[in-house]
């Protein structure tokens, strides 16, 4: 099957990953094959960062997932390629994390 | 993996996606939301203050079940409160909640943009980070007017780290497609281009995404970044594949850089500077080369980088269309991938190859792979991939292999995907007529559509076949013969009886030698199929029973029986009924000679672009749905009717009377005019007797026949006058009419509707009708450019006298005319007393920036108000005689123009207006009219007679009128139509 969609003026390129599927819209100028590498690259980080990514890692840690898609892409455009430097970027943010035990005795509600 | 936990232990956020997770039902799920949002609610609004770690907690919950599809209308403020802690991660998870669920609570931009303010400033990479990816992802142009001023200094400045640069250039590209008008250009826009040259690969990655996006806005002033691209594309592309380190990708060298580069060097055409373009071309053979080497990992990421880069660079081959090498090249490649096992790899070939079938270079390099082509539309199981090559076969048709082409895409519409059938039909019918060498070709394609998909043939294209079948006459008997043979098929497509109905009503004569298309046989075959057709289709077919009645005496009697039966005088439509009511009285009352005249064959339509190409484009183009081509869409209706349309509902609203109201120009009368207009203007047709009505006479057809000859770009006729000076002139300031004034009036004194002007530039179409002293008249001006008129204004003046004689009332239209577009104006018209002169109508517009203007003279002449009148040979004589005084005649001797048909003179004469009275001159070869002027103020009696002299090739023309400056108009005005 053909990995891009026309759908109204803009055309969708997905690709699935086990139960996920993946898309980006982009419009007719855009490079569909390069697209489908930035989602390709998008999941080589995750997975990277979480270890073997899965469903639940992104679900569990939605947030994180939102911050790794800012370090790659920004306004719709790819804004940092290597793997290296994003997640090195994600890994400083992770080192300015509170350390854990602060937390240790607030209540959960 | 991270030396840090990467979640960061929000334990109740995990408890509360599990409990959603393992909700059994959708109202278990919202059942818990619910819970929690009140919860929260309670806590927000509770007298405790919260710390930092609740705030976060409970804001990362609403955004979650936010992002489960609820509706999130609190939070916001806690959420900026966490803008400005001084944790890390409470940041984070503001900036985040602000950024998926933005709001436009004023008070709460202020706040947000205050704390966005204060990380801009803290010199804090990290934070600085967070608040620009903010403003990227909000992109709101408040945000634009807070820091859009603020960025480029960021960019620039020498001491920001790298990867503030990077999100800077994208937030600053985000502001500026938001609102250009707020980023100030300056001194950094120079800085910018340089970097290109940065040594981070990253910034260079970021950075050309904006310059590419300043360069499509002001090419001028970013042209350095030409040379400076192709350096950077040409170091890339020629380096080994480890050398860039972690910016190579599977073995390809910073593929999302080269794309960008390569999309860059699109704004622009190809570099001046020989040194330059040198280096470029290199660049695109490397990279044409290199997709001939074997790869060098059998990853699907690394043949989608290699090839990402090699249709880009296609992509600005093409653009430049220049390099005929390289473009043969680019096809040769684009060939080879036209066969390859991967889907993706054929679909973006076949989208490639329709770009490169337009450039003349590579026309013929892309024609010899249709045979590849057309097996791709047969074998393709993925409906993209079909819908791709179904568009190349239409890019690539030409003569040479236009009845290949058509008969494949046939043959696939049998089986294509019903969401493109219509367009499928829509191609297929504009190749047809553009590349018919013989049009019984073009008649069988059209008919084949319809067999096969004619669900799916809209009006556009049946009407486009009638049109083409009325104007081709060498085509008539074919089509004729061709549709009687398909509507023997015992189930064939309602359009097909519509095509068939209306063909045969006009042509069925062309057949009727034959005793098994004798007109018994093609009416029982057209009435076999009336009782399972929709009220429009039943319509035409009344039509075209009437239309028999003329050509067909025999049958007669027959079709007089089916519009007499309760089915149809009763019927409960009011179209049908009043169709079947006013054809059975015109068959019974009418002469065989009126008869004639009114139900004579449709004169040609005006040749113009074919609709079936707007509608097209409309389907094609973006946003479909824009006023601009709904405007397309009336226009383009109107093309169907030849222009001379009032209704421009025809197409989208499938009235009873639609299809007949968009084909007949002239008769029926009912089925000609307005509704609202029909009824009365039959029961004047009825109540004066035999006489057709004078305004919907009949056309003599060698006027339309001259109309049709496309203006020759040489001949004066179709030229605008000169553009007038630079500034416009005043409203008041008219020119004369244009030379040929006269002549284009002189052809509206014996009809209504027609074209009355035309050039390169537009088109003028008339339709009016008179009764007694009023008329209206519709006016279409039809914009043949691709450009858009402005300032169109069309006024209509009144030279000297004529204010107190004629009153002509003026709708406004649109000052703008769009490209391929129509629009329509109404007139009314009173005609207050006699008068000499018609009005003049004056047109202004501006053409590509050019004033243009011309004027015309607006067909209206005092004929249109005459009213016919019957009399008896002692009344006329009598009448003559009391008409004797010397001033009262006018008299005129003249040579014909034109051969001398009887026929074709009273047609005129009753174009003219004027009663035609048999049995009055003693010399049958005479003709003799009478009728009355009708002004508000008086009417005028007019008798006429015209007595040809076969021999001489000569008319005398007599008027009498109780008016002498009205007998002598009248008369010049009459003698020039002979």
């Amino acid at each position: 099957m053909c990995s891009f969609l026309e759908w109204r003026d803009l055309k969708i390129v997905y690709k699935r990953y086990a139960s996920l599927y993946f898309c980006c819209a982009i419009e007719d100028q855009d490079n569909e094959l390069i697209t489908l590498e930035i989602i390709h690259r998008y999941v080589e980080l995750l997975d990277k960062y979480f270890g073997s990514v899965c469903e639940l890692d992104i679900i569990f840690n939605f947030e994180k997932a939102y911050f790794i898609l800012d370090e790659f892409l920004l306004g719709g455009e790819v804004q940092e390629t290597s793997k290296k430097n994003v997640l090195k970027a994600i890994e400083q943010a992770d080192l300015l994390q509170e350390p854990r035990h602060e937390y240790f005795n607030v209540p959960v509600y | 993996m991270p030396a840090v936990s990467k979640g960061d232990g929000m334990r109740g956020l995990a408890v509360f996606i599990s409990d959603i997770r393992n909700c059994k039902s959708k109202e278990a799920e919202i059942k818990r939301i619910n819970k929690e949002l009140a919860n929260i609610r309670s806590k927000f609004k509770g007298d405790k203050a919260l710390d930092g770690y609740s705030k976060k907690k409970y804001v990362c919950k609403l955004l979650f079940i936010f992002l489960l599809g609820h509706d999130i209308d609190f939070g916001h403020m806690e959420a900026v409160n966490l803008l400005s802690s001084n944790k890390y991660t409470e940041k984070q998870i503001g900036y985040l909640f602000i950024s998926v669920l933005v709001n436009s609570n004023s008070e709460l931009i202020r706040l947000i943009n205050n704390a966005i303010k204060n990380d801009l400033a803290s010199r804090n990479p990290t934070f600085m980070c967070l608040a620009l990816h903010c403003i990227a992802n909000v992109g709101s142009r408040e945000m634009g007017e807070a820091f859009a001023a603020d960025i480029p200094r960021i960019l620039v400045a020498g001491d920001s780290m790298d990867s503030v640069k990077q999100s800077a250039a994208l937030c600053l590209l985000r502001l500026y497609k938001a609102s250009p008008d707020l980023v100030p250009m300056g001194e950094w826009t120079a800085r910018v281009v340089h970097l290109l040259n940065d040594q981070h690969m990253g910034v260079v990655t970021a950075a050309v995404s904006l310059i590419t996006c300043l360069c499509k806005k002001n090419p001028d002033d970013f042209k350095t970044c030409i040379s400076l691209a192709v350096s950077r594309l040409s170091r890339i592309v020629s380096s080994a594949s480890t050398d860039l380190q972690d910016y190579t990708y599977y073995f390809v060298p910073a593929p999302w850089l080269s794309v960008k580069l390569l999309r860059l060097l699109q704004c622009y055409p190809p570099p001046e500077d020989a040194a330059v373009k040198g280096r470029l071309v290199e660049c695109l053979e490397t990279v044409l080369n290199k997709a001939q080497e074997p790869p060098k990992s059998k990853k699907v990421q690394h043949s989608n980088a290699k090839n990402a880069i090699l249709f880009e660079t296609i992509s600005l081959i093409i653009h430049y269309d220049s390099e005929p090498n390289l473009l043969v090249r680019a096809c040769n490649q684009l060939g080879q991938f036209l066969q390859h096992r991967e889907t993706n790899l054929r679909y973006l070939a076949l989208e490639s190859m329709c770009t490169l079938a337009s450039s003349e270079f590579s026309h013929e390099a892309v024609k010899t792979h249709i045979d590849t082509v057309i097996n791709a539309l047969k074998t393709e199981r993925d409906v993209s991939v079909r819908q791709r090559a179904a568009d190349l076969l239409y890019a690539m048709c030409d003569r040479s292999n236009a009845k290949q082409i058509v008969s494949e895409m046939l043959r696939y519409l049998e089986t294509a995907d019903y969401a493109i059938r219509e367009e499928i039909v829509l191609k297929v019918a504009i190749l047809a007529e553009k590349y018919a060498v013989d049009y019984s070709w073009y008649v069988d394609t059209i008919l084949n559509l319809i067999r096969i998909a004619g669900d799916y043939v809209s009006e556009e294209v049946w009407y486009r076949v009638l049109q083409i079948v009325t104007n081709r006459d060498d085509v008539q008997g074919y089509a004729a013969k061709t549709v009687f043979e398909a509507l023997q098929a015992p189930a064939c497509h309602e359009n097909m009886v519509k095509v068939g109905g209306y063909i045969l009503g006009e042509f069925g004569n062309l057949i009727a030698g034959d005793p098994r298309s004798s007109p018994p046989v093609q009416f029982s075959l057209l009435h076999s199929k009336f009782h399972l057709c929709s009220v429009a289709t039943r319509a035409l077919l009344l039509s075209t029973y009437i239309k028999f009645i003329n050509l067909f005496p025999e049958t007669k009697a027959t079709i007089q029986g089916v519009l007499r039966a309760g089915s149809q005088l009763r019927n409960a439509d009011v179209e049908l009924q009043q169709r079947a009511v006013e054809y059975l009285t015109l068959s019974s009352v009418a002469s065989t000679d009126v008869l004639a005249t009114v139900l004579e064959e449709m004169p040609p339509f005006p040749e113009r672009e074919s609709s079936i190409l707007a509608k097209l484009k409309r389907k094609k183009g973006p946003g479909a749905a824009s006023s601009l081509d709904d405007g397309r869409r009336d226009a383009s209706s109107n093309d169907i009717n030849g222009g001379v349309e009032p209704t421009p509902s025809t197409v989208s609203t499938p009235s009873p009377s639609a299809d007949l109201l968009g084909l007949r120009a002239a008769p029926p009368p009912a089925a000609a005019t307005a509704p609202a207009s029909a009824g009365n203007l039959l029961v004047d047709v009825f109540s004066d007797g035999p006489a057709a009505q004078p305004s919907l006479g009949p056309t003599p057809e060698e006027a339309f026949l001259s109309e049709l000859e496309p203006p020759a770009p040489e001949s004066p006729m179709g030229l605008l006058a000169d553009p007038a000076p630079a500034s416009d002139p005043g409203p008041e300031d008219i020119g004369p009419p244009i030379p040929e004034a006269d002549e284009l009036l002189n052809k509206f004194v014996c009809k209504n509707n027609g074209v009355l002007f035309e050039n390169q530039l537009l088109q003028i179409g008339v339709k009016s009708e008179f009764r007694q002293n009023l008329g209206r008249m519709y006016l279409f001006y039809g914009n043949k450019t691709s450009v858009q008129f402005q300032n169109f204004s069309p006024t209509v003046v009144h030279p000297g006298d004529l204010q107190t004689q004629l009153a002509v009332q003026t709708k406004r239209v649109a000052a703008q005319v769009d490209g391929g577009a129509q629009v329509q104006q109404v007139l009314n018209i009173e005609c207050l007393r006699d008068f000499l002169t018609p009005p003049l109508l004056s047109l202004r517009f501006r053409y590509g920036g050019a004033p243009q203007s011309l004027t015309l003279k607006l067909p209206v002449t005092i004929n249109k108000f005459f009213q016919p009148t019957e009399m008896a040979a002692q009344d006329f004589f009598q009448r003559w005689k009391q008409l004797s005084l010397p001033l009262q005649e006018a008299q005129k001797i003249f040579k014909a123009n034109h051969p001398m048909d009887a026929e074709v003179t009273k047609a005129k004469l009753l174009g003219f207006g004027s009663a035609l009275l048999d049995n009055v001159d003693p010399n049958p070869e005479n003709f003799v009219g009478a009728g009355i002027i009708q002004t508000k103020a008086l009417q005028v009696g007019c008798l006429l007679r015209l007595e040809p002299n076969a021999q001489a090739q000569m008319y005398r023309l007599t008027l009498r009128t109780s008016k002498e400056p009205v007998s002598r108009h009248l008369c010049e005005l009459l003698a020039q139509q002979f």
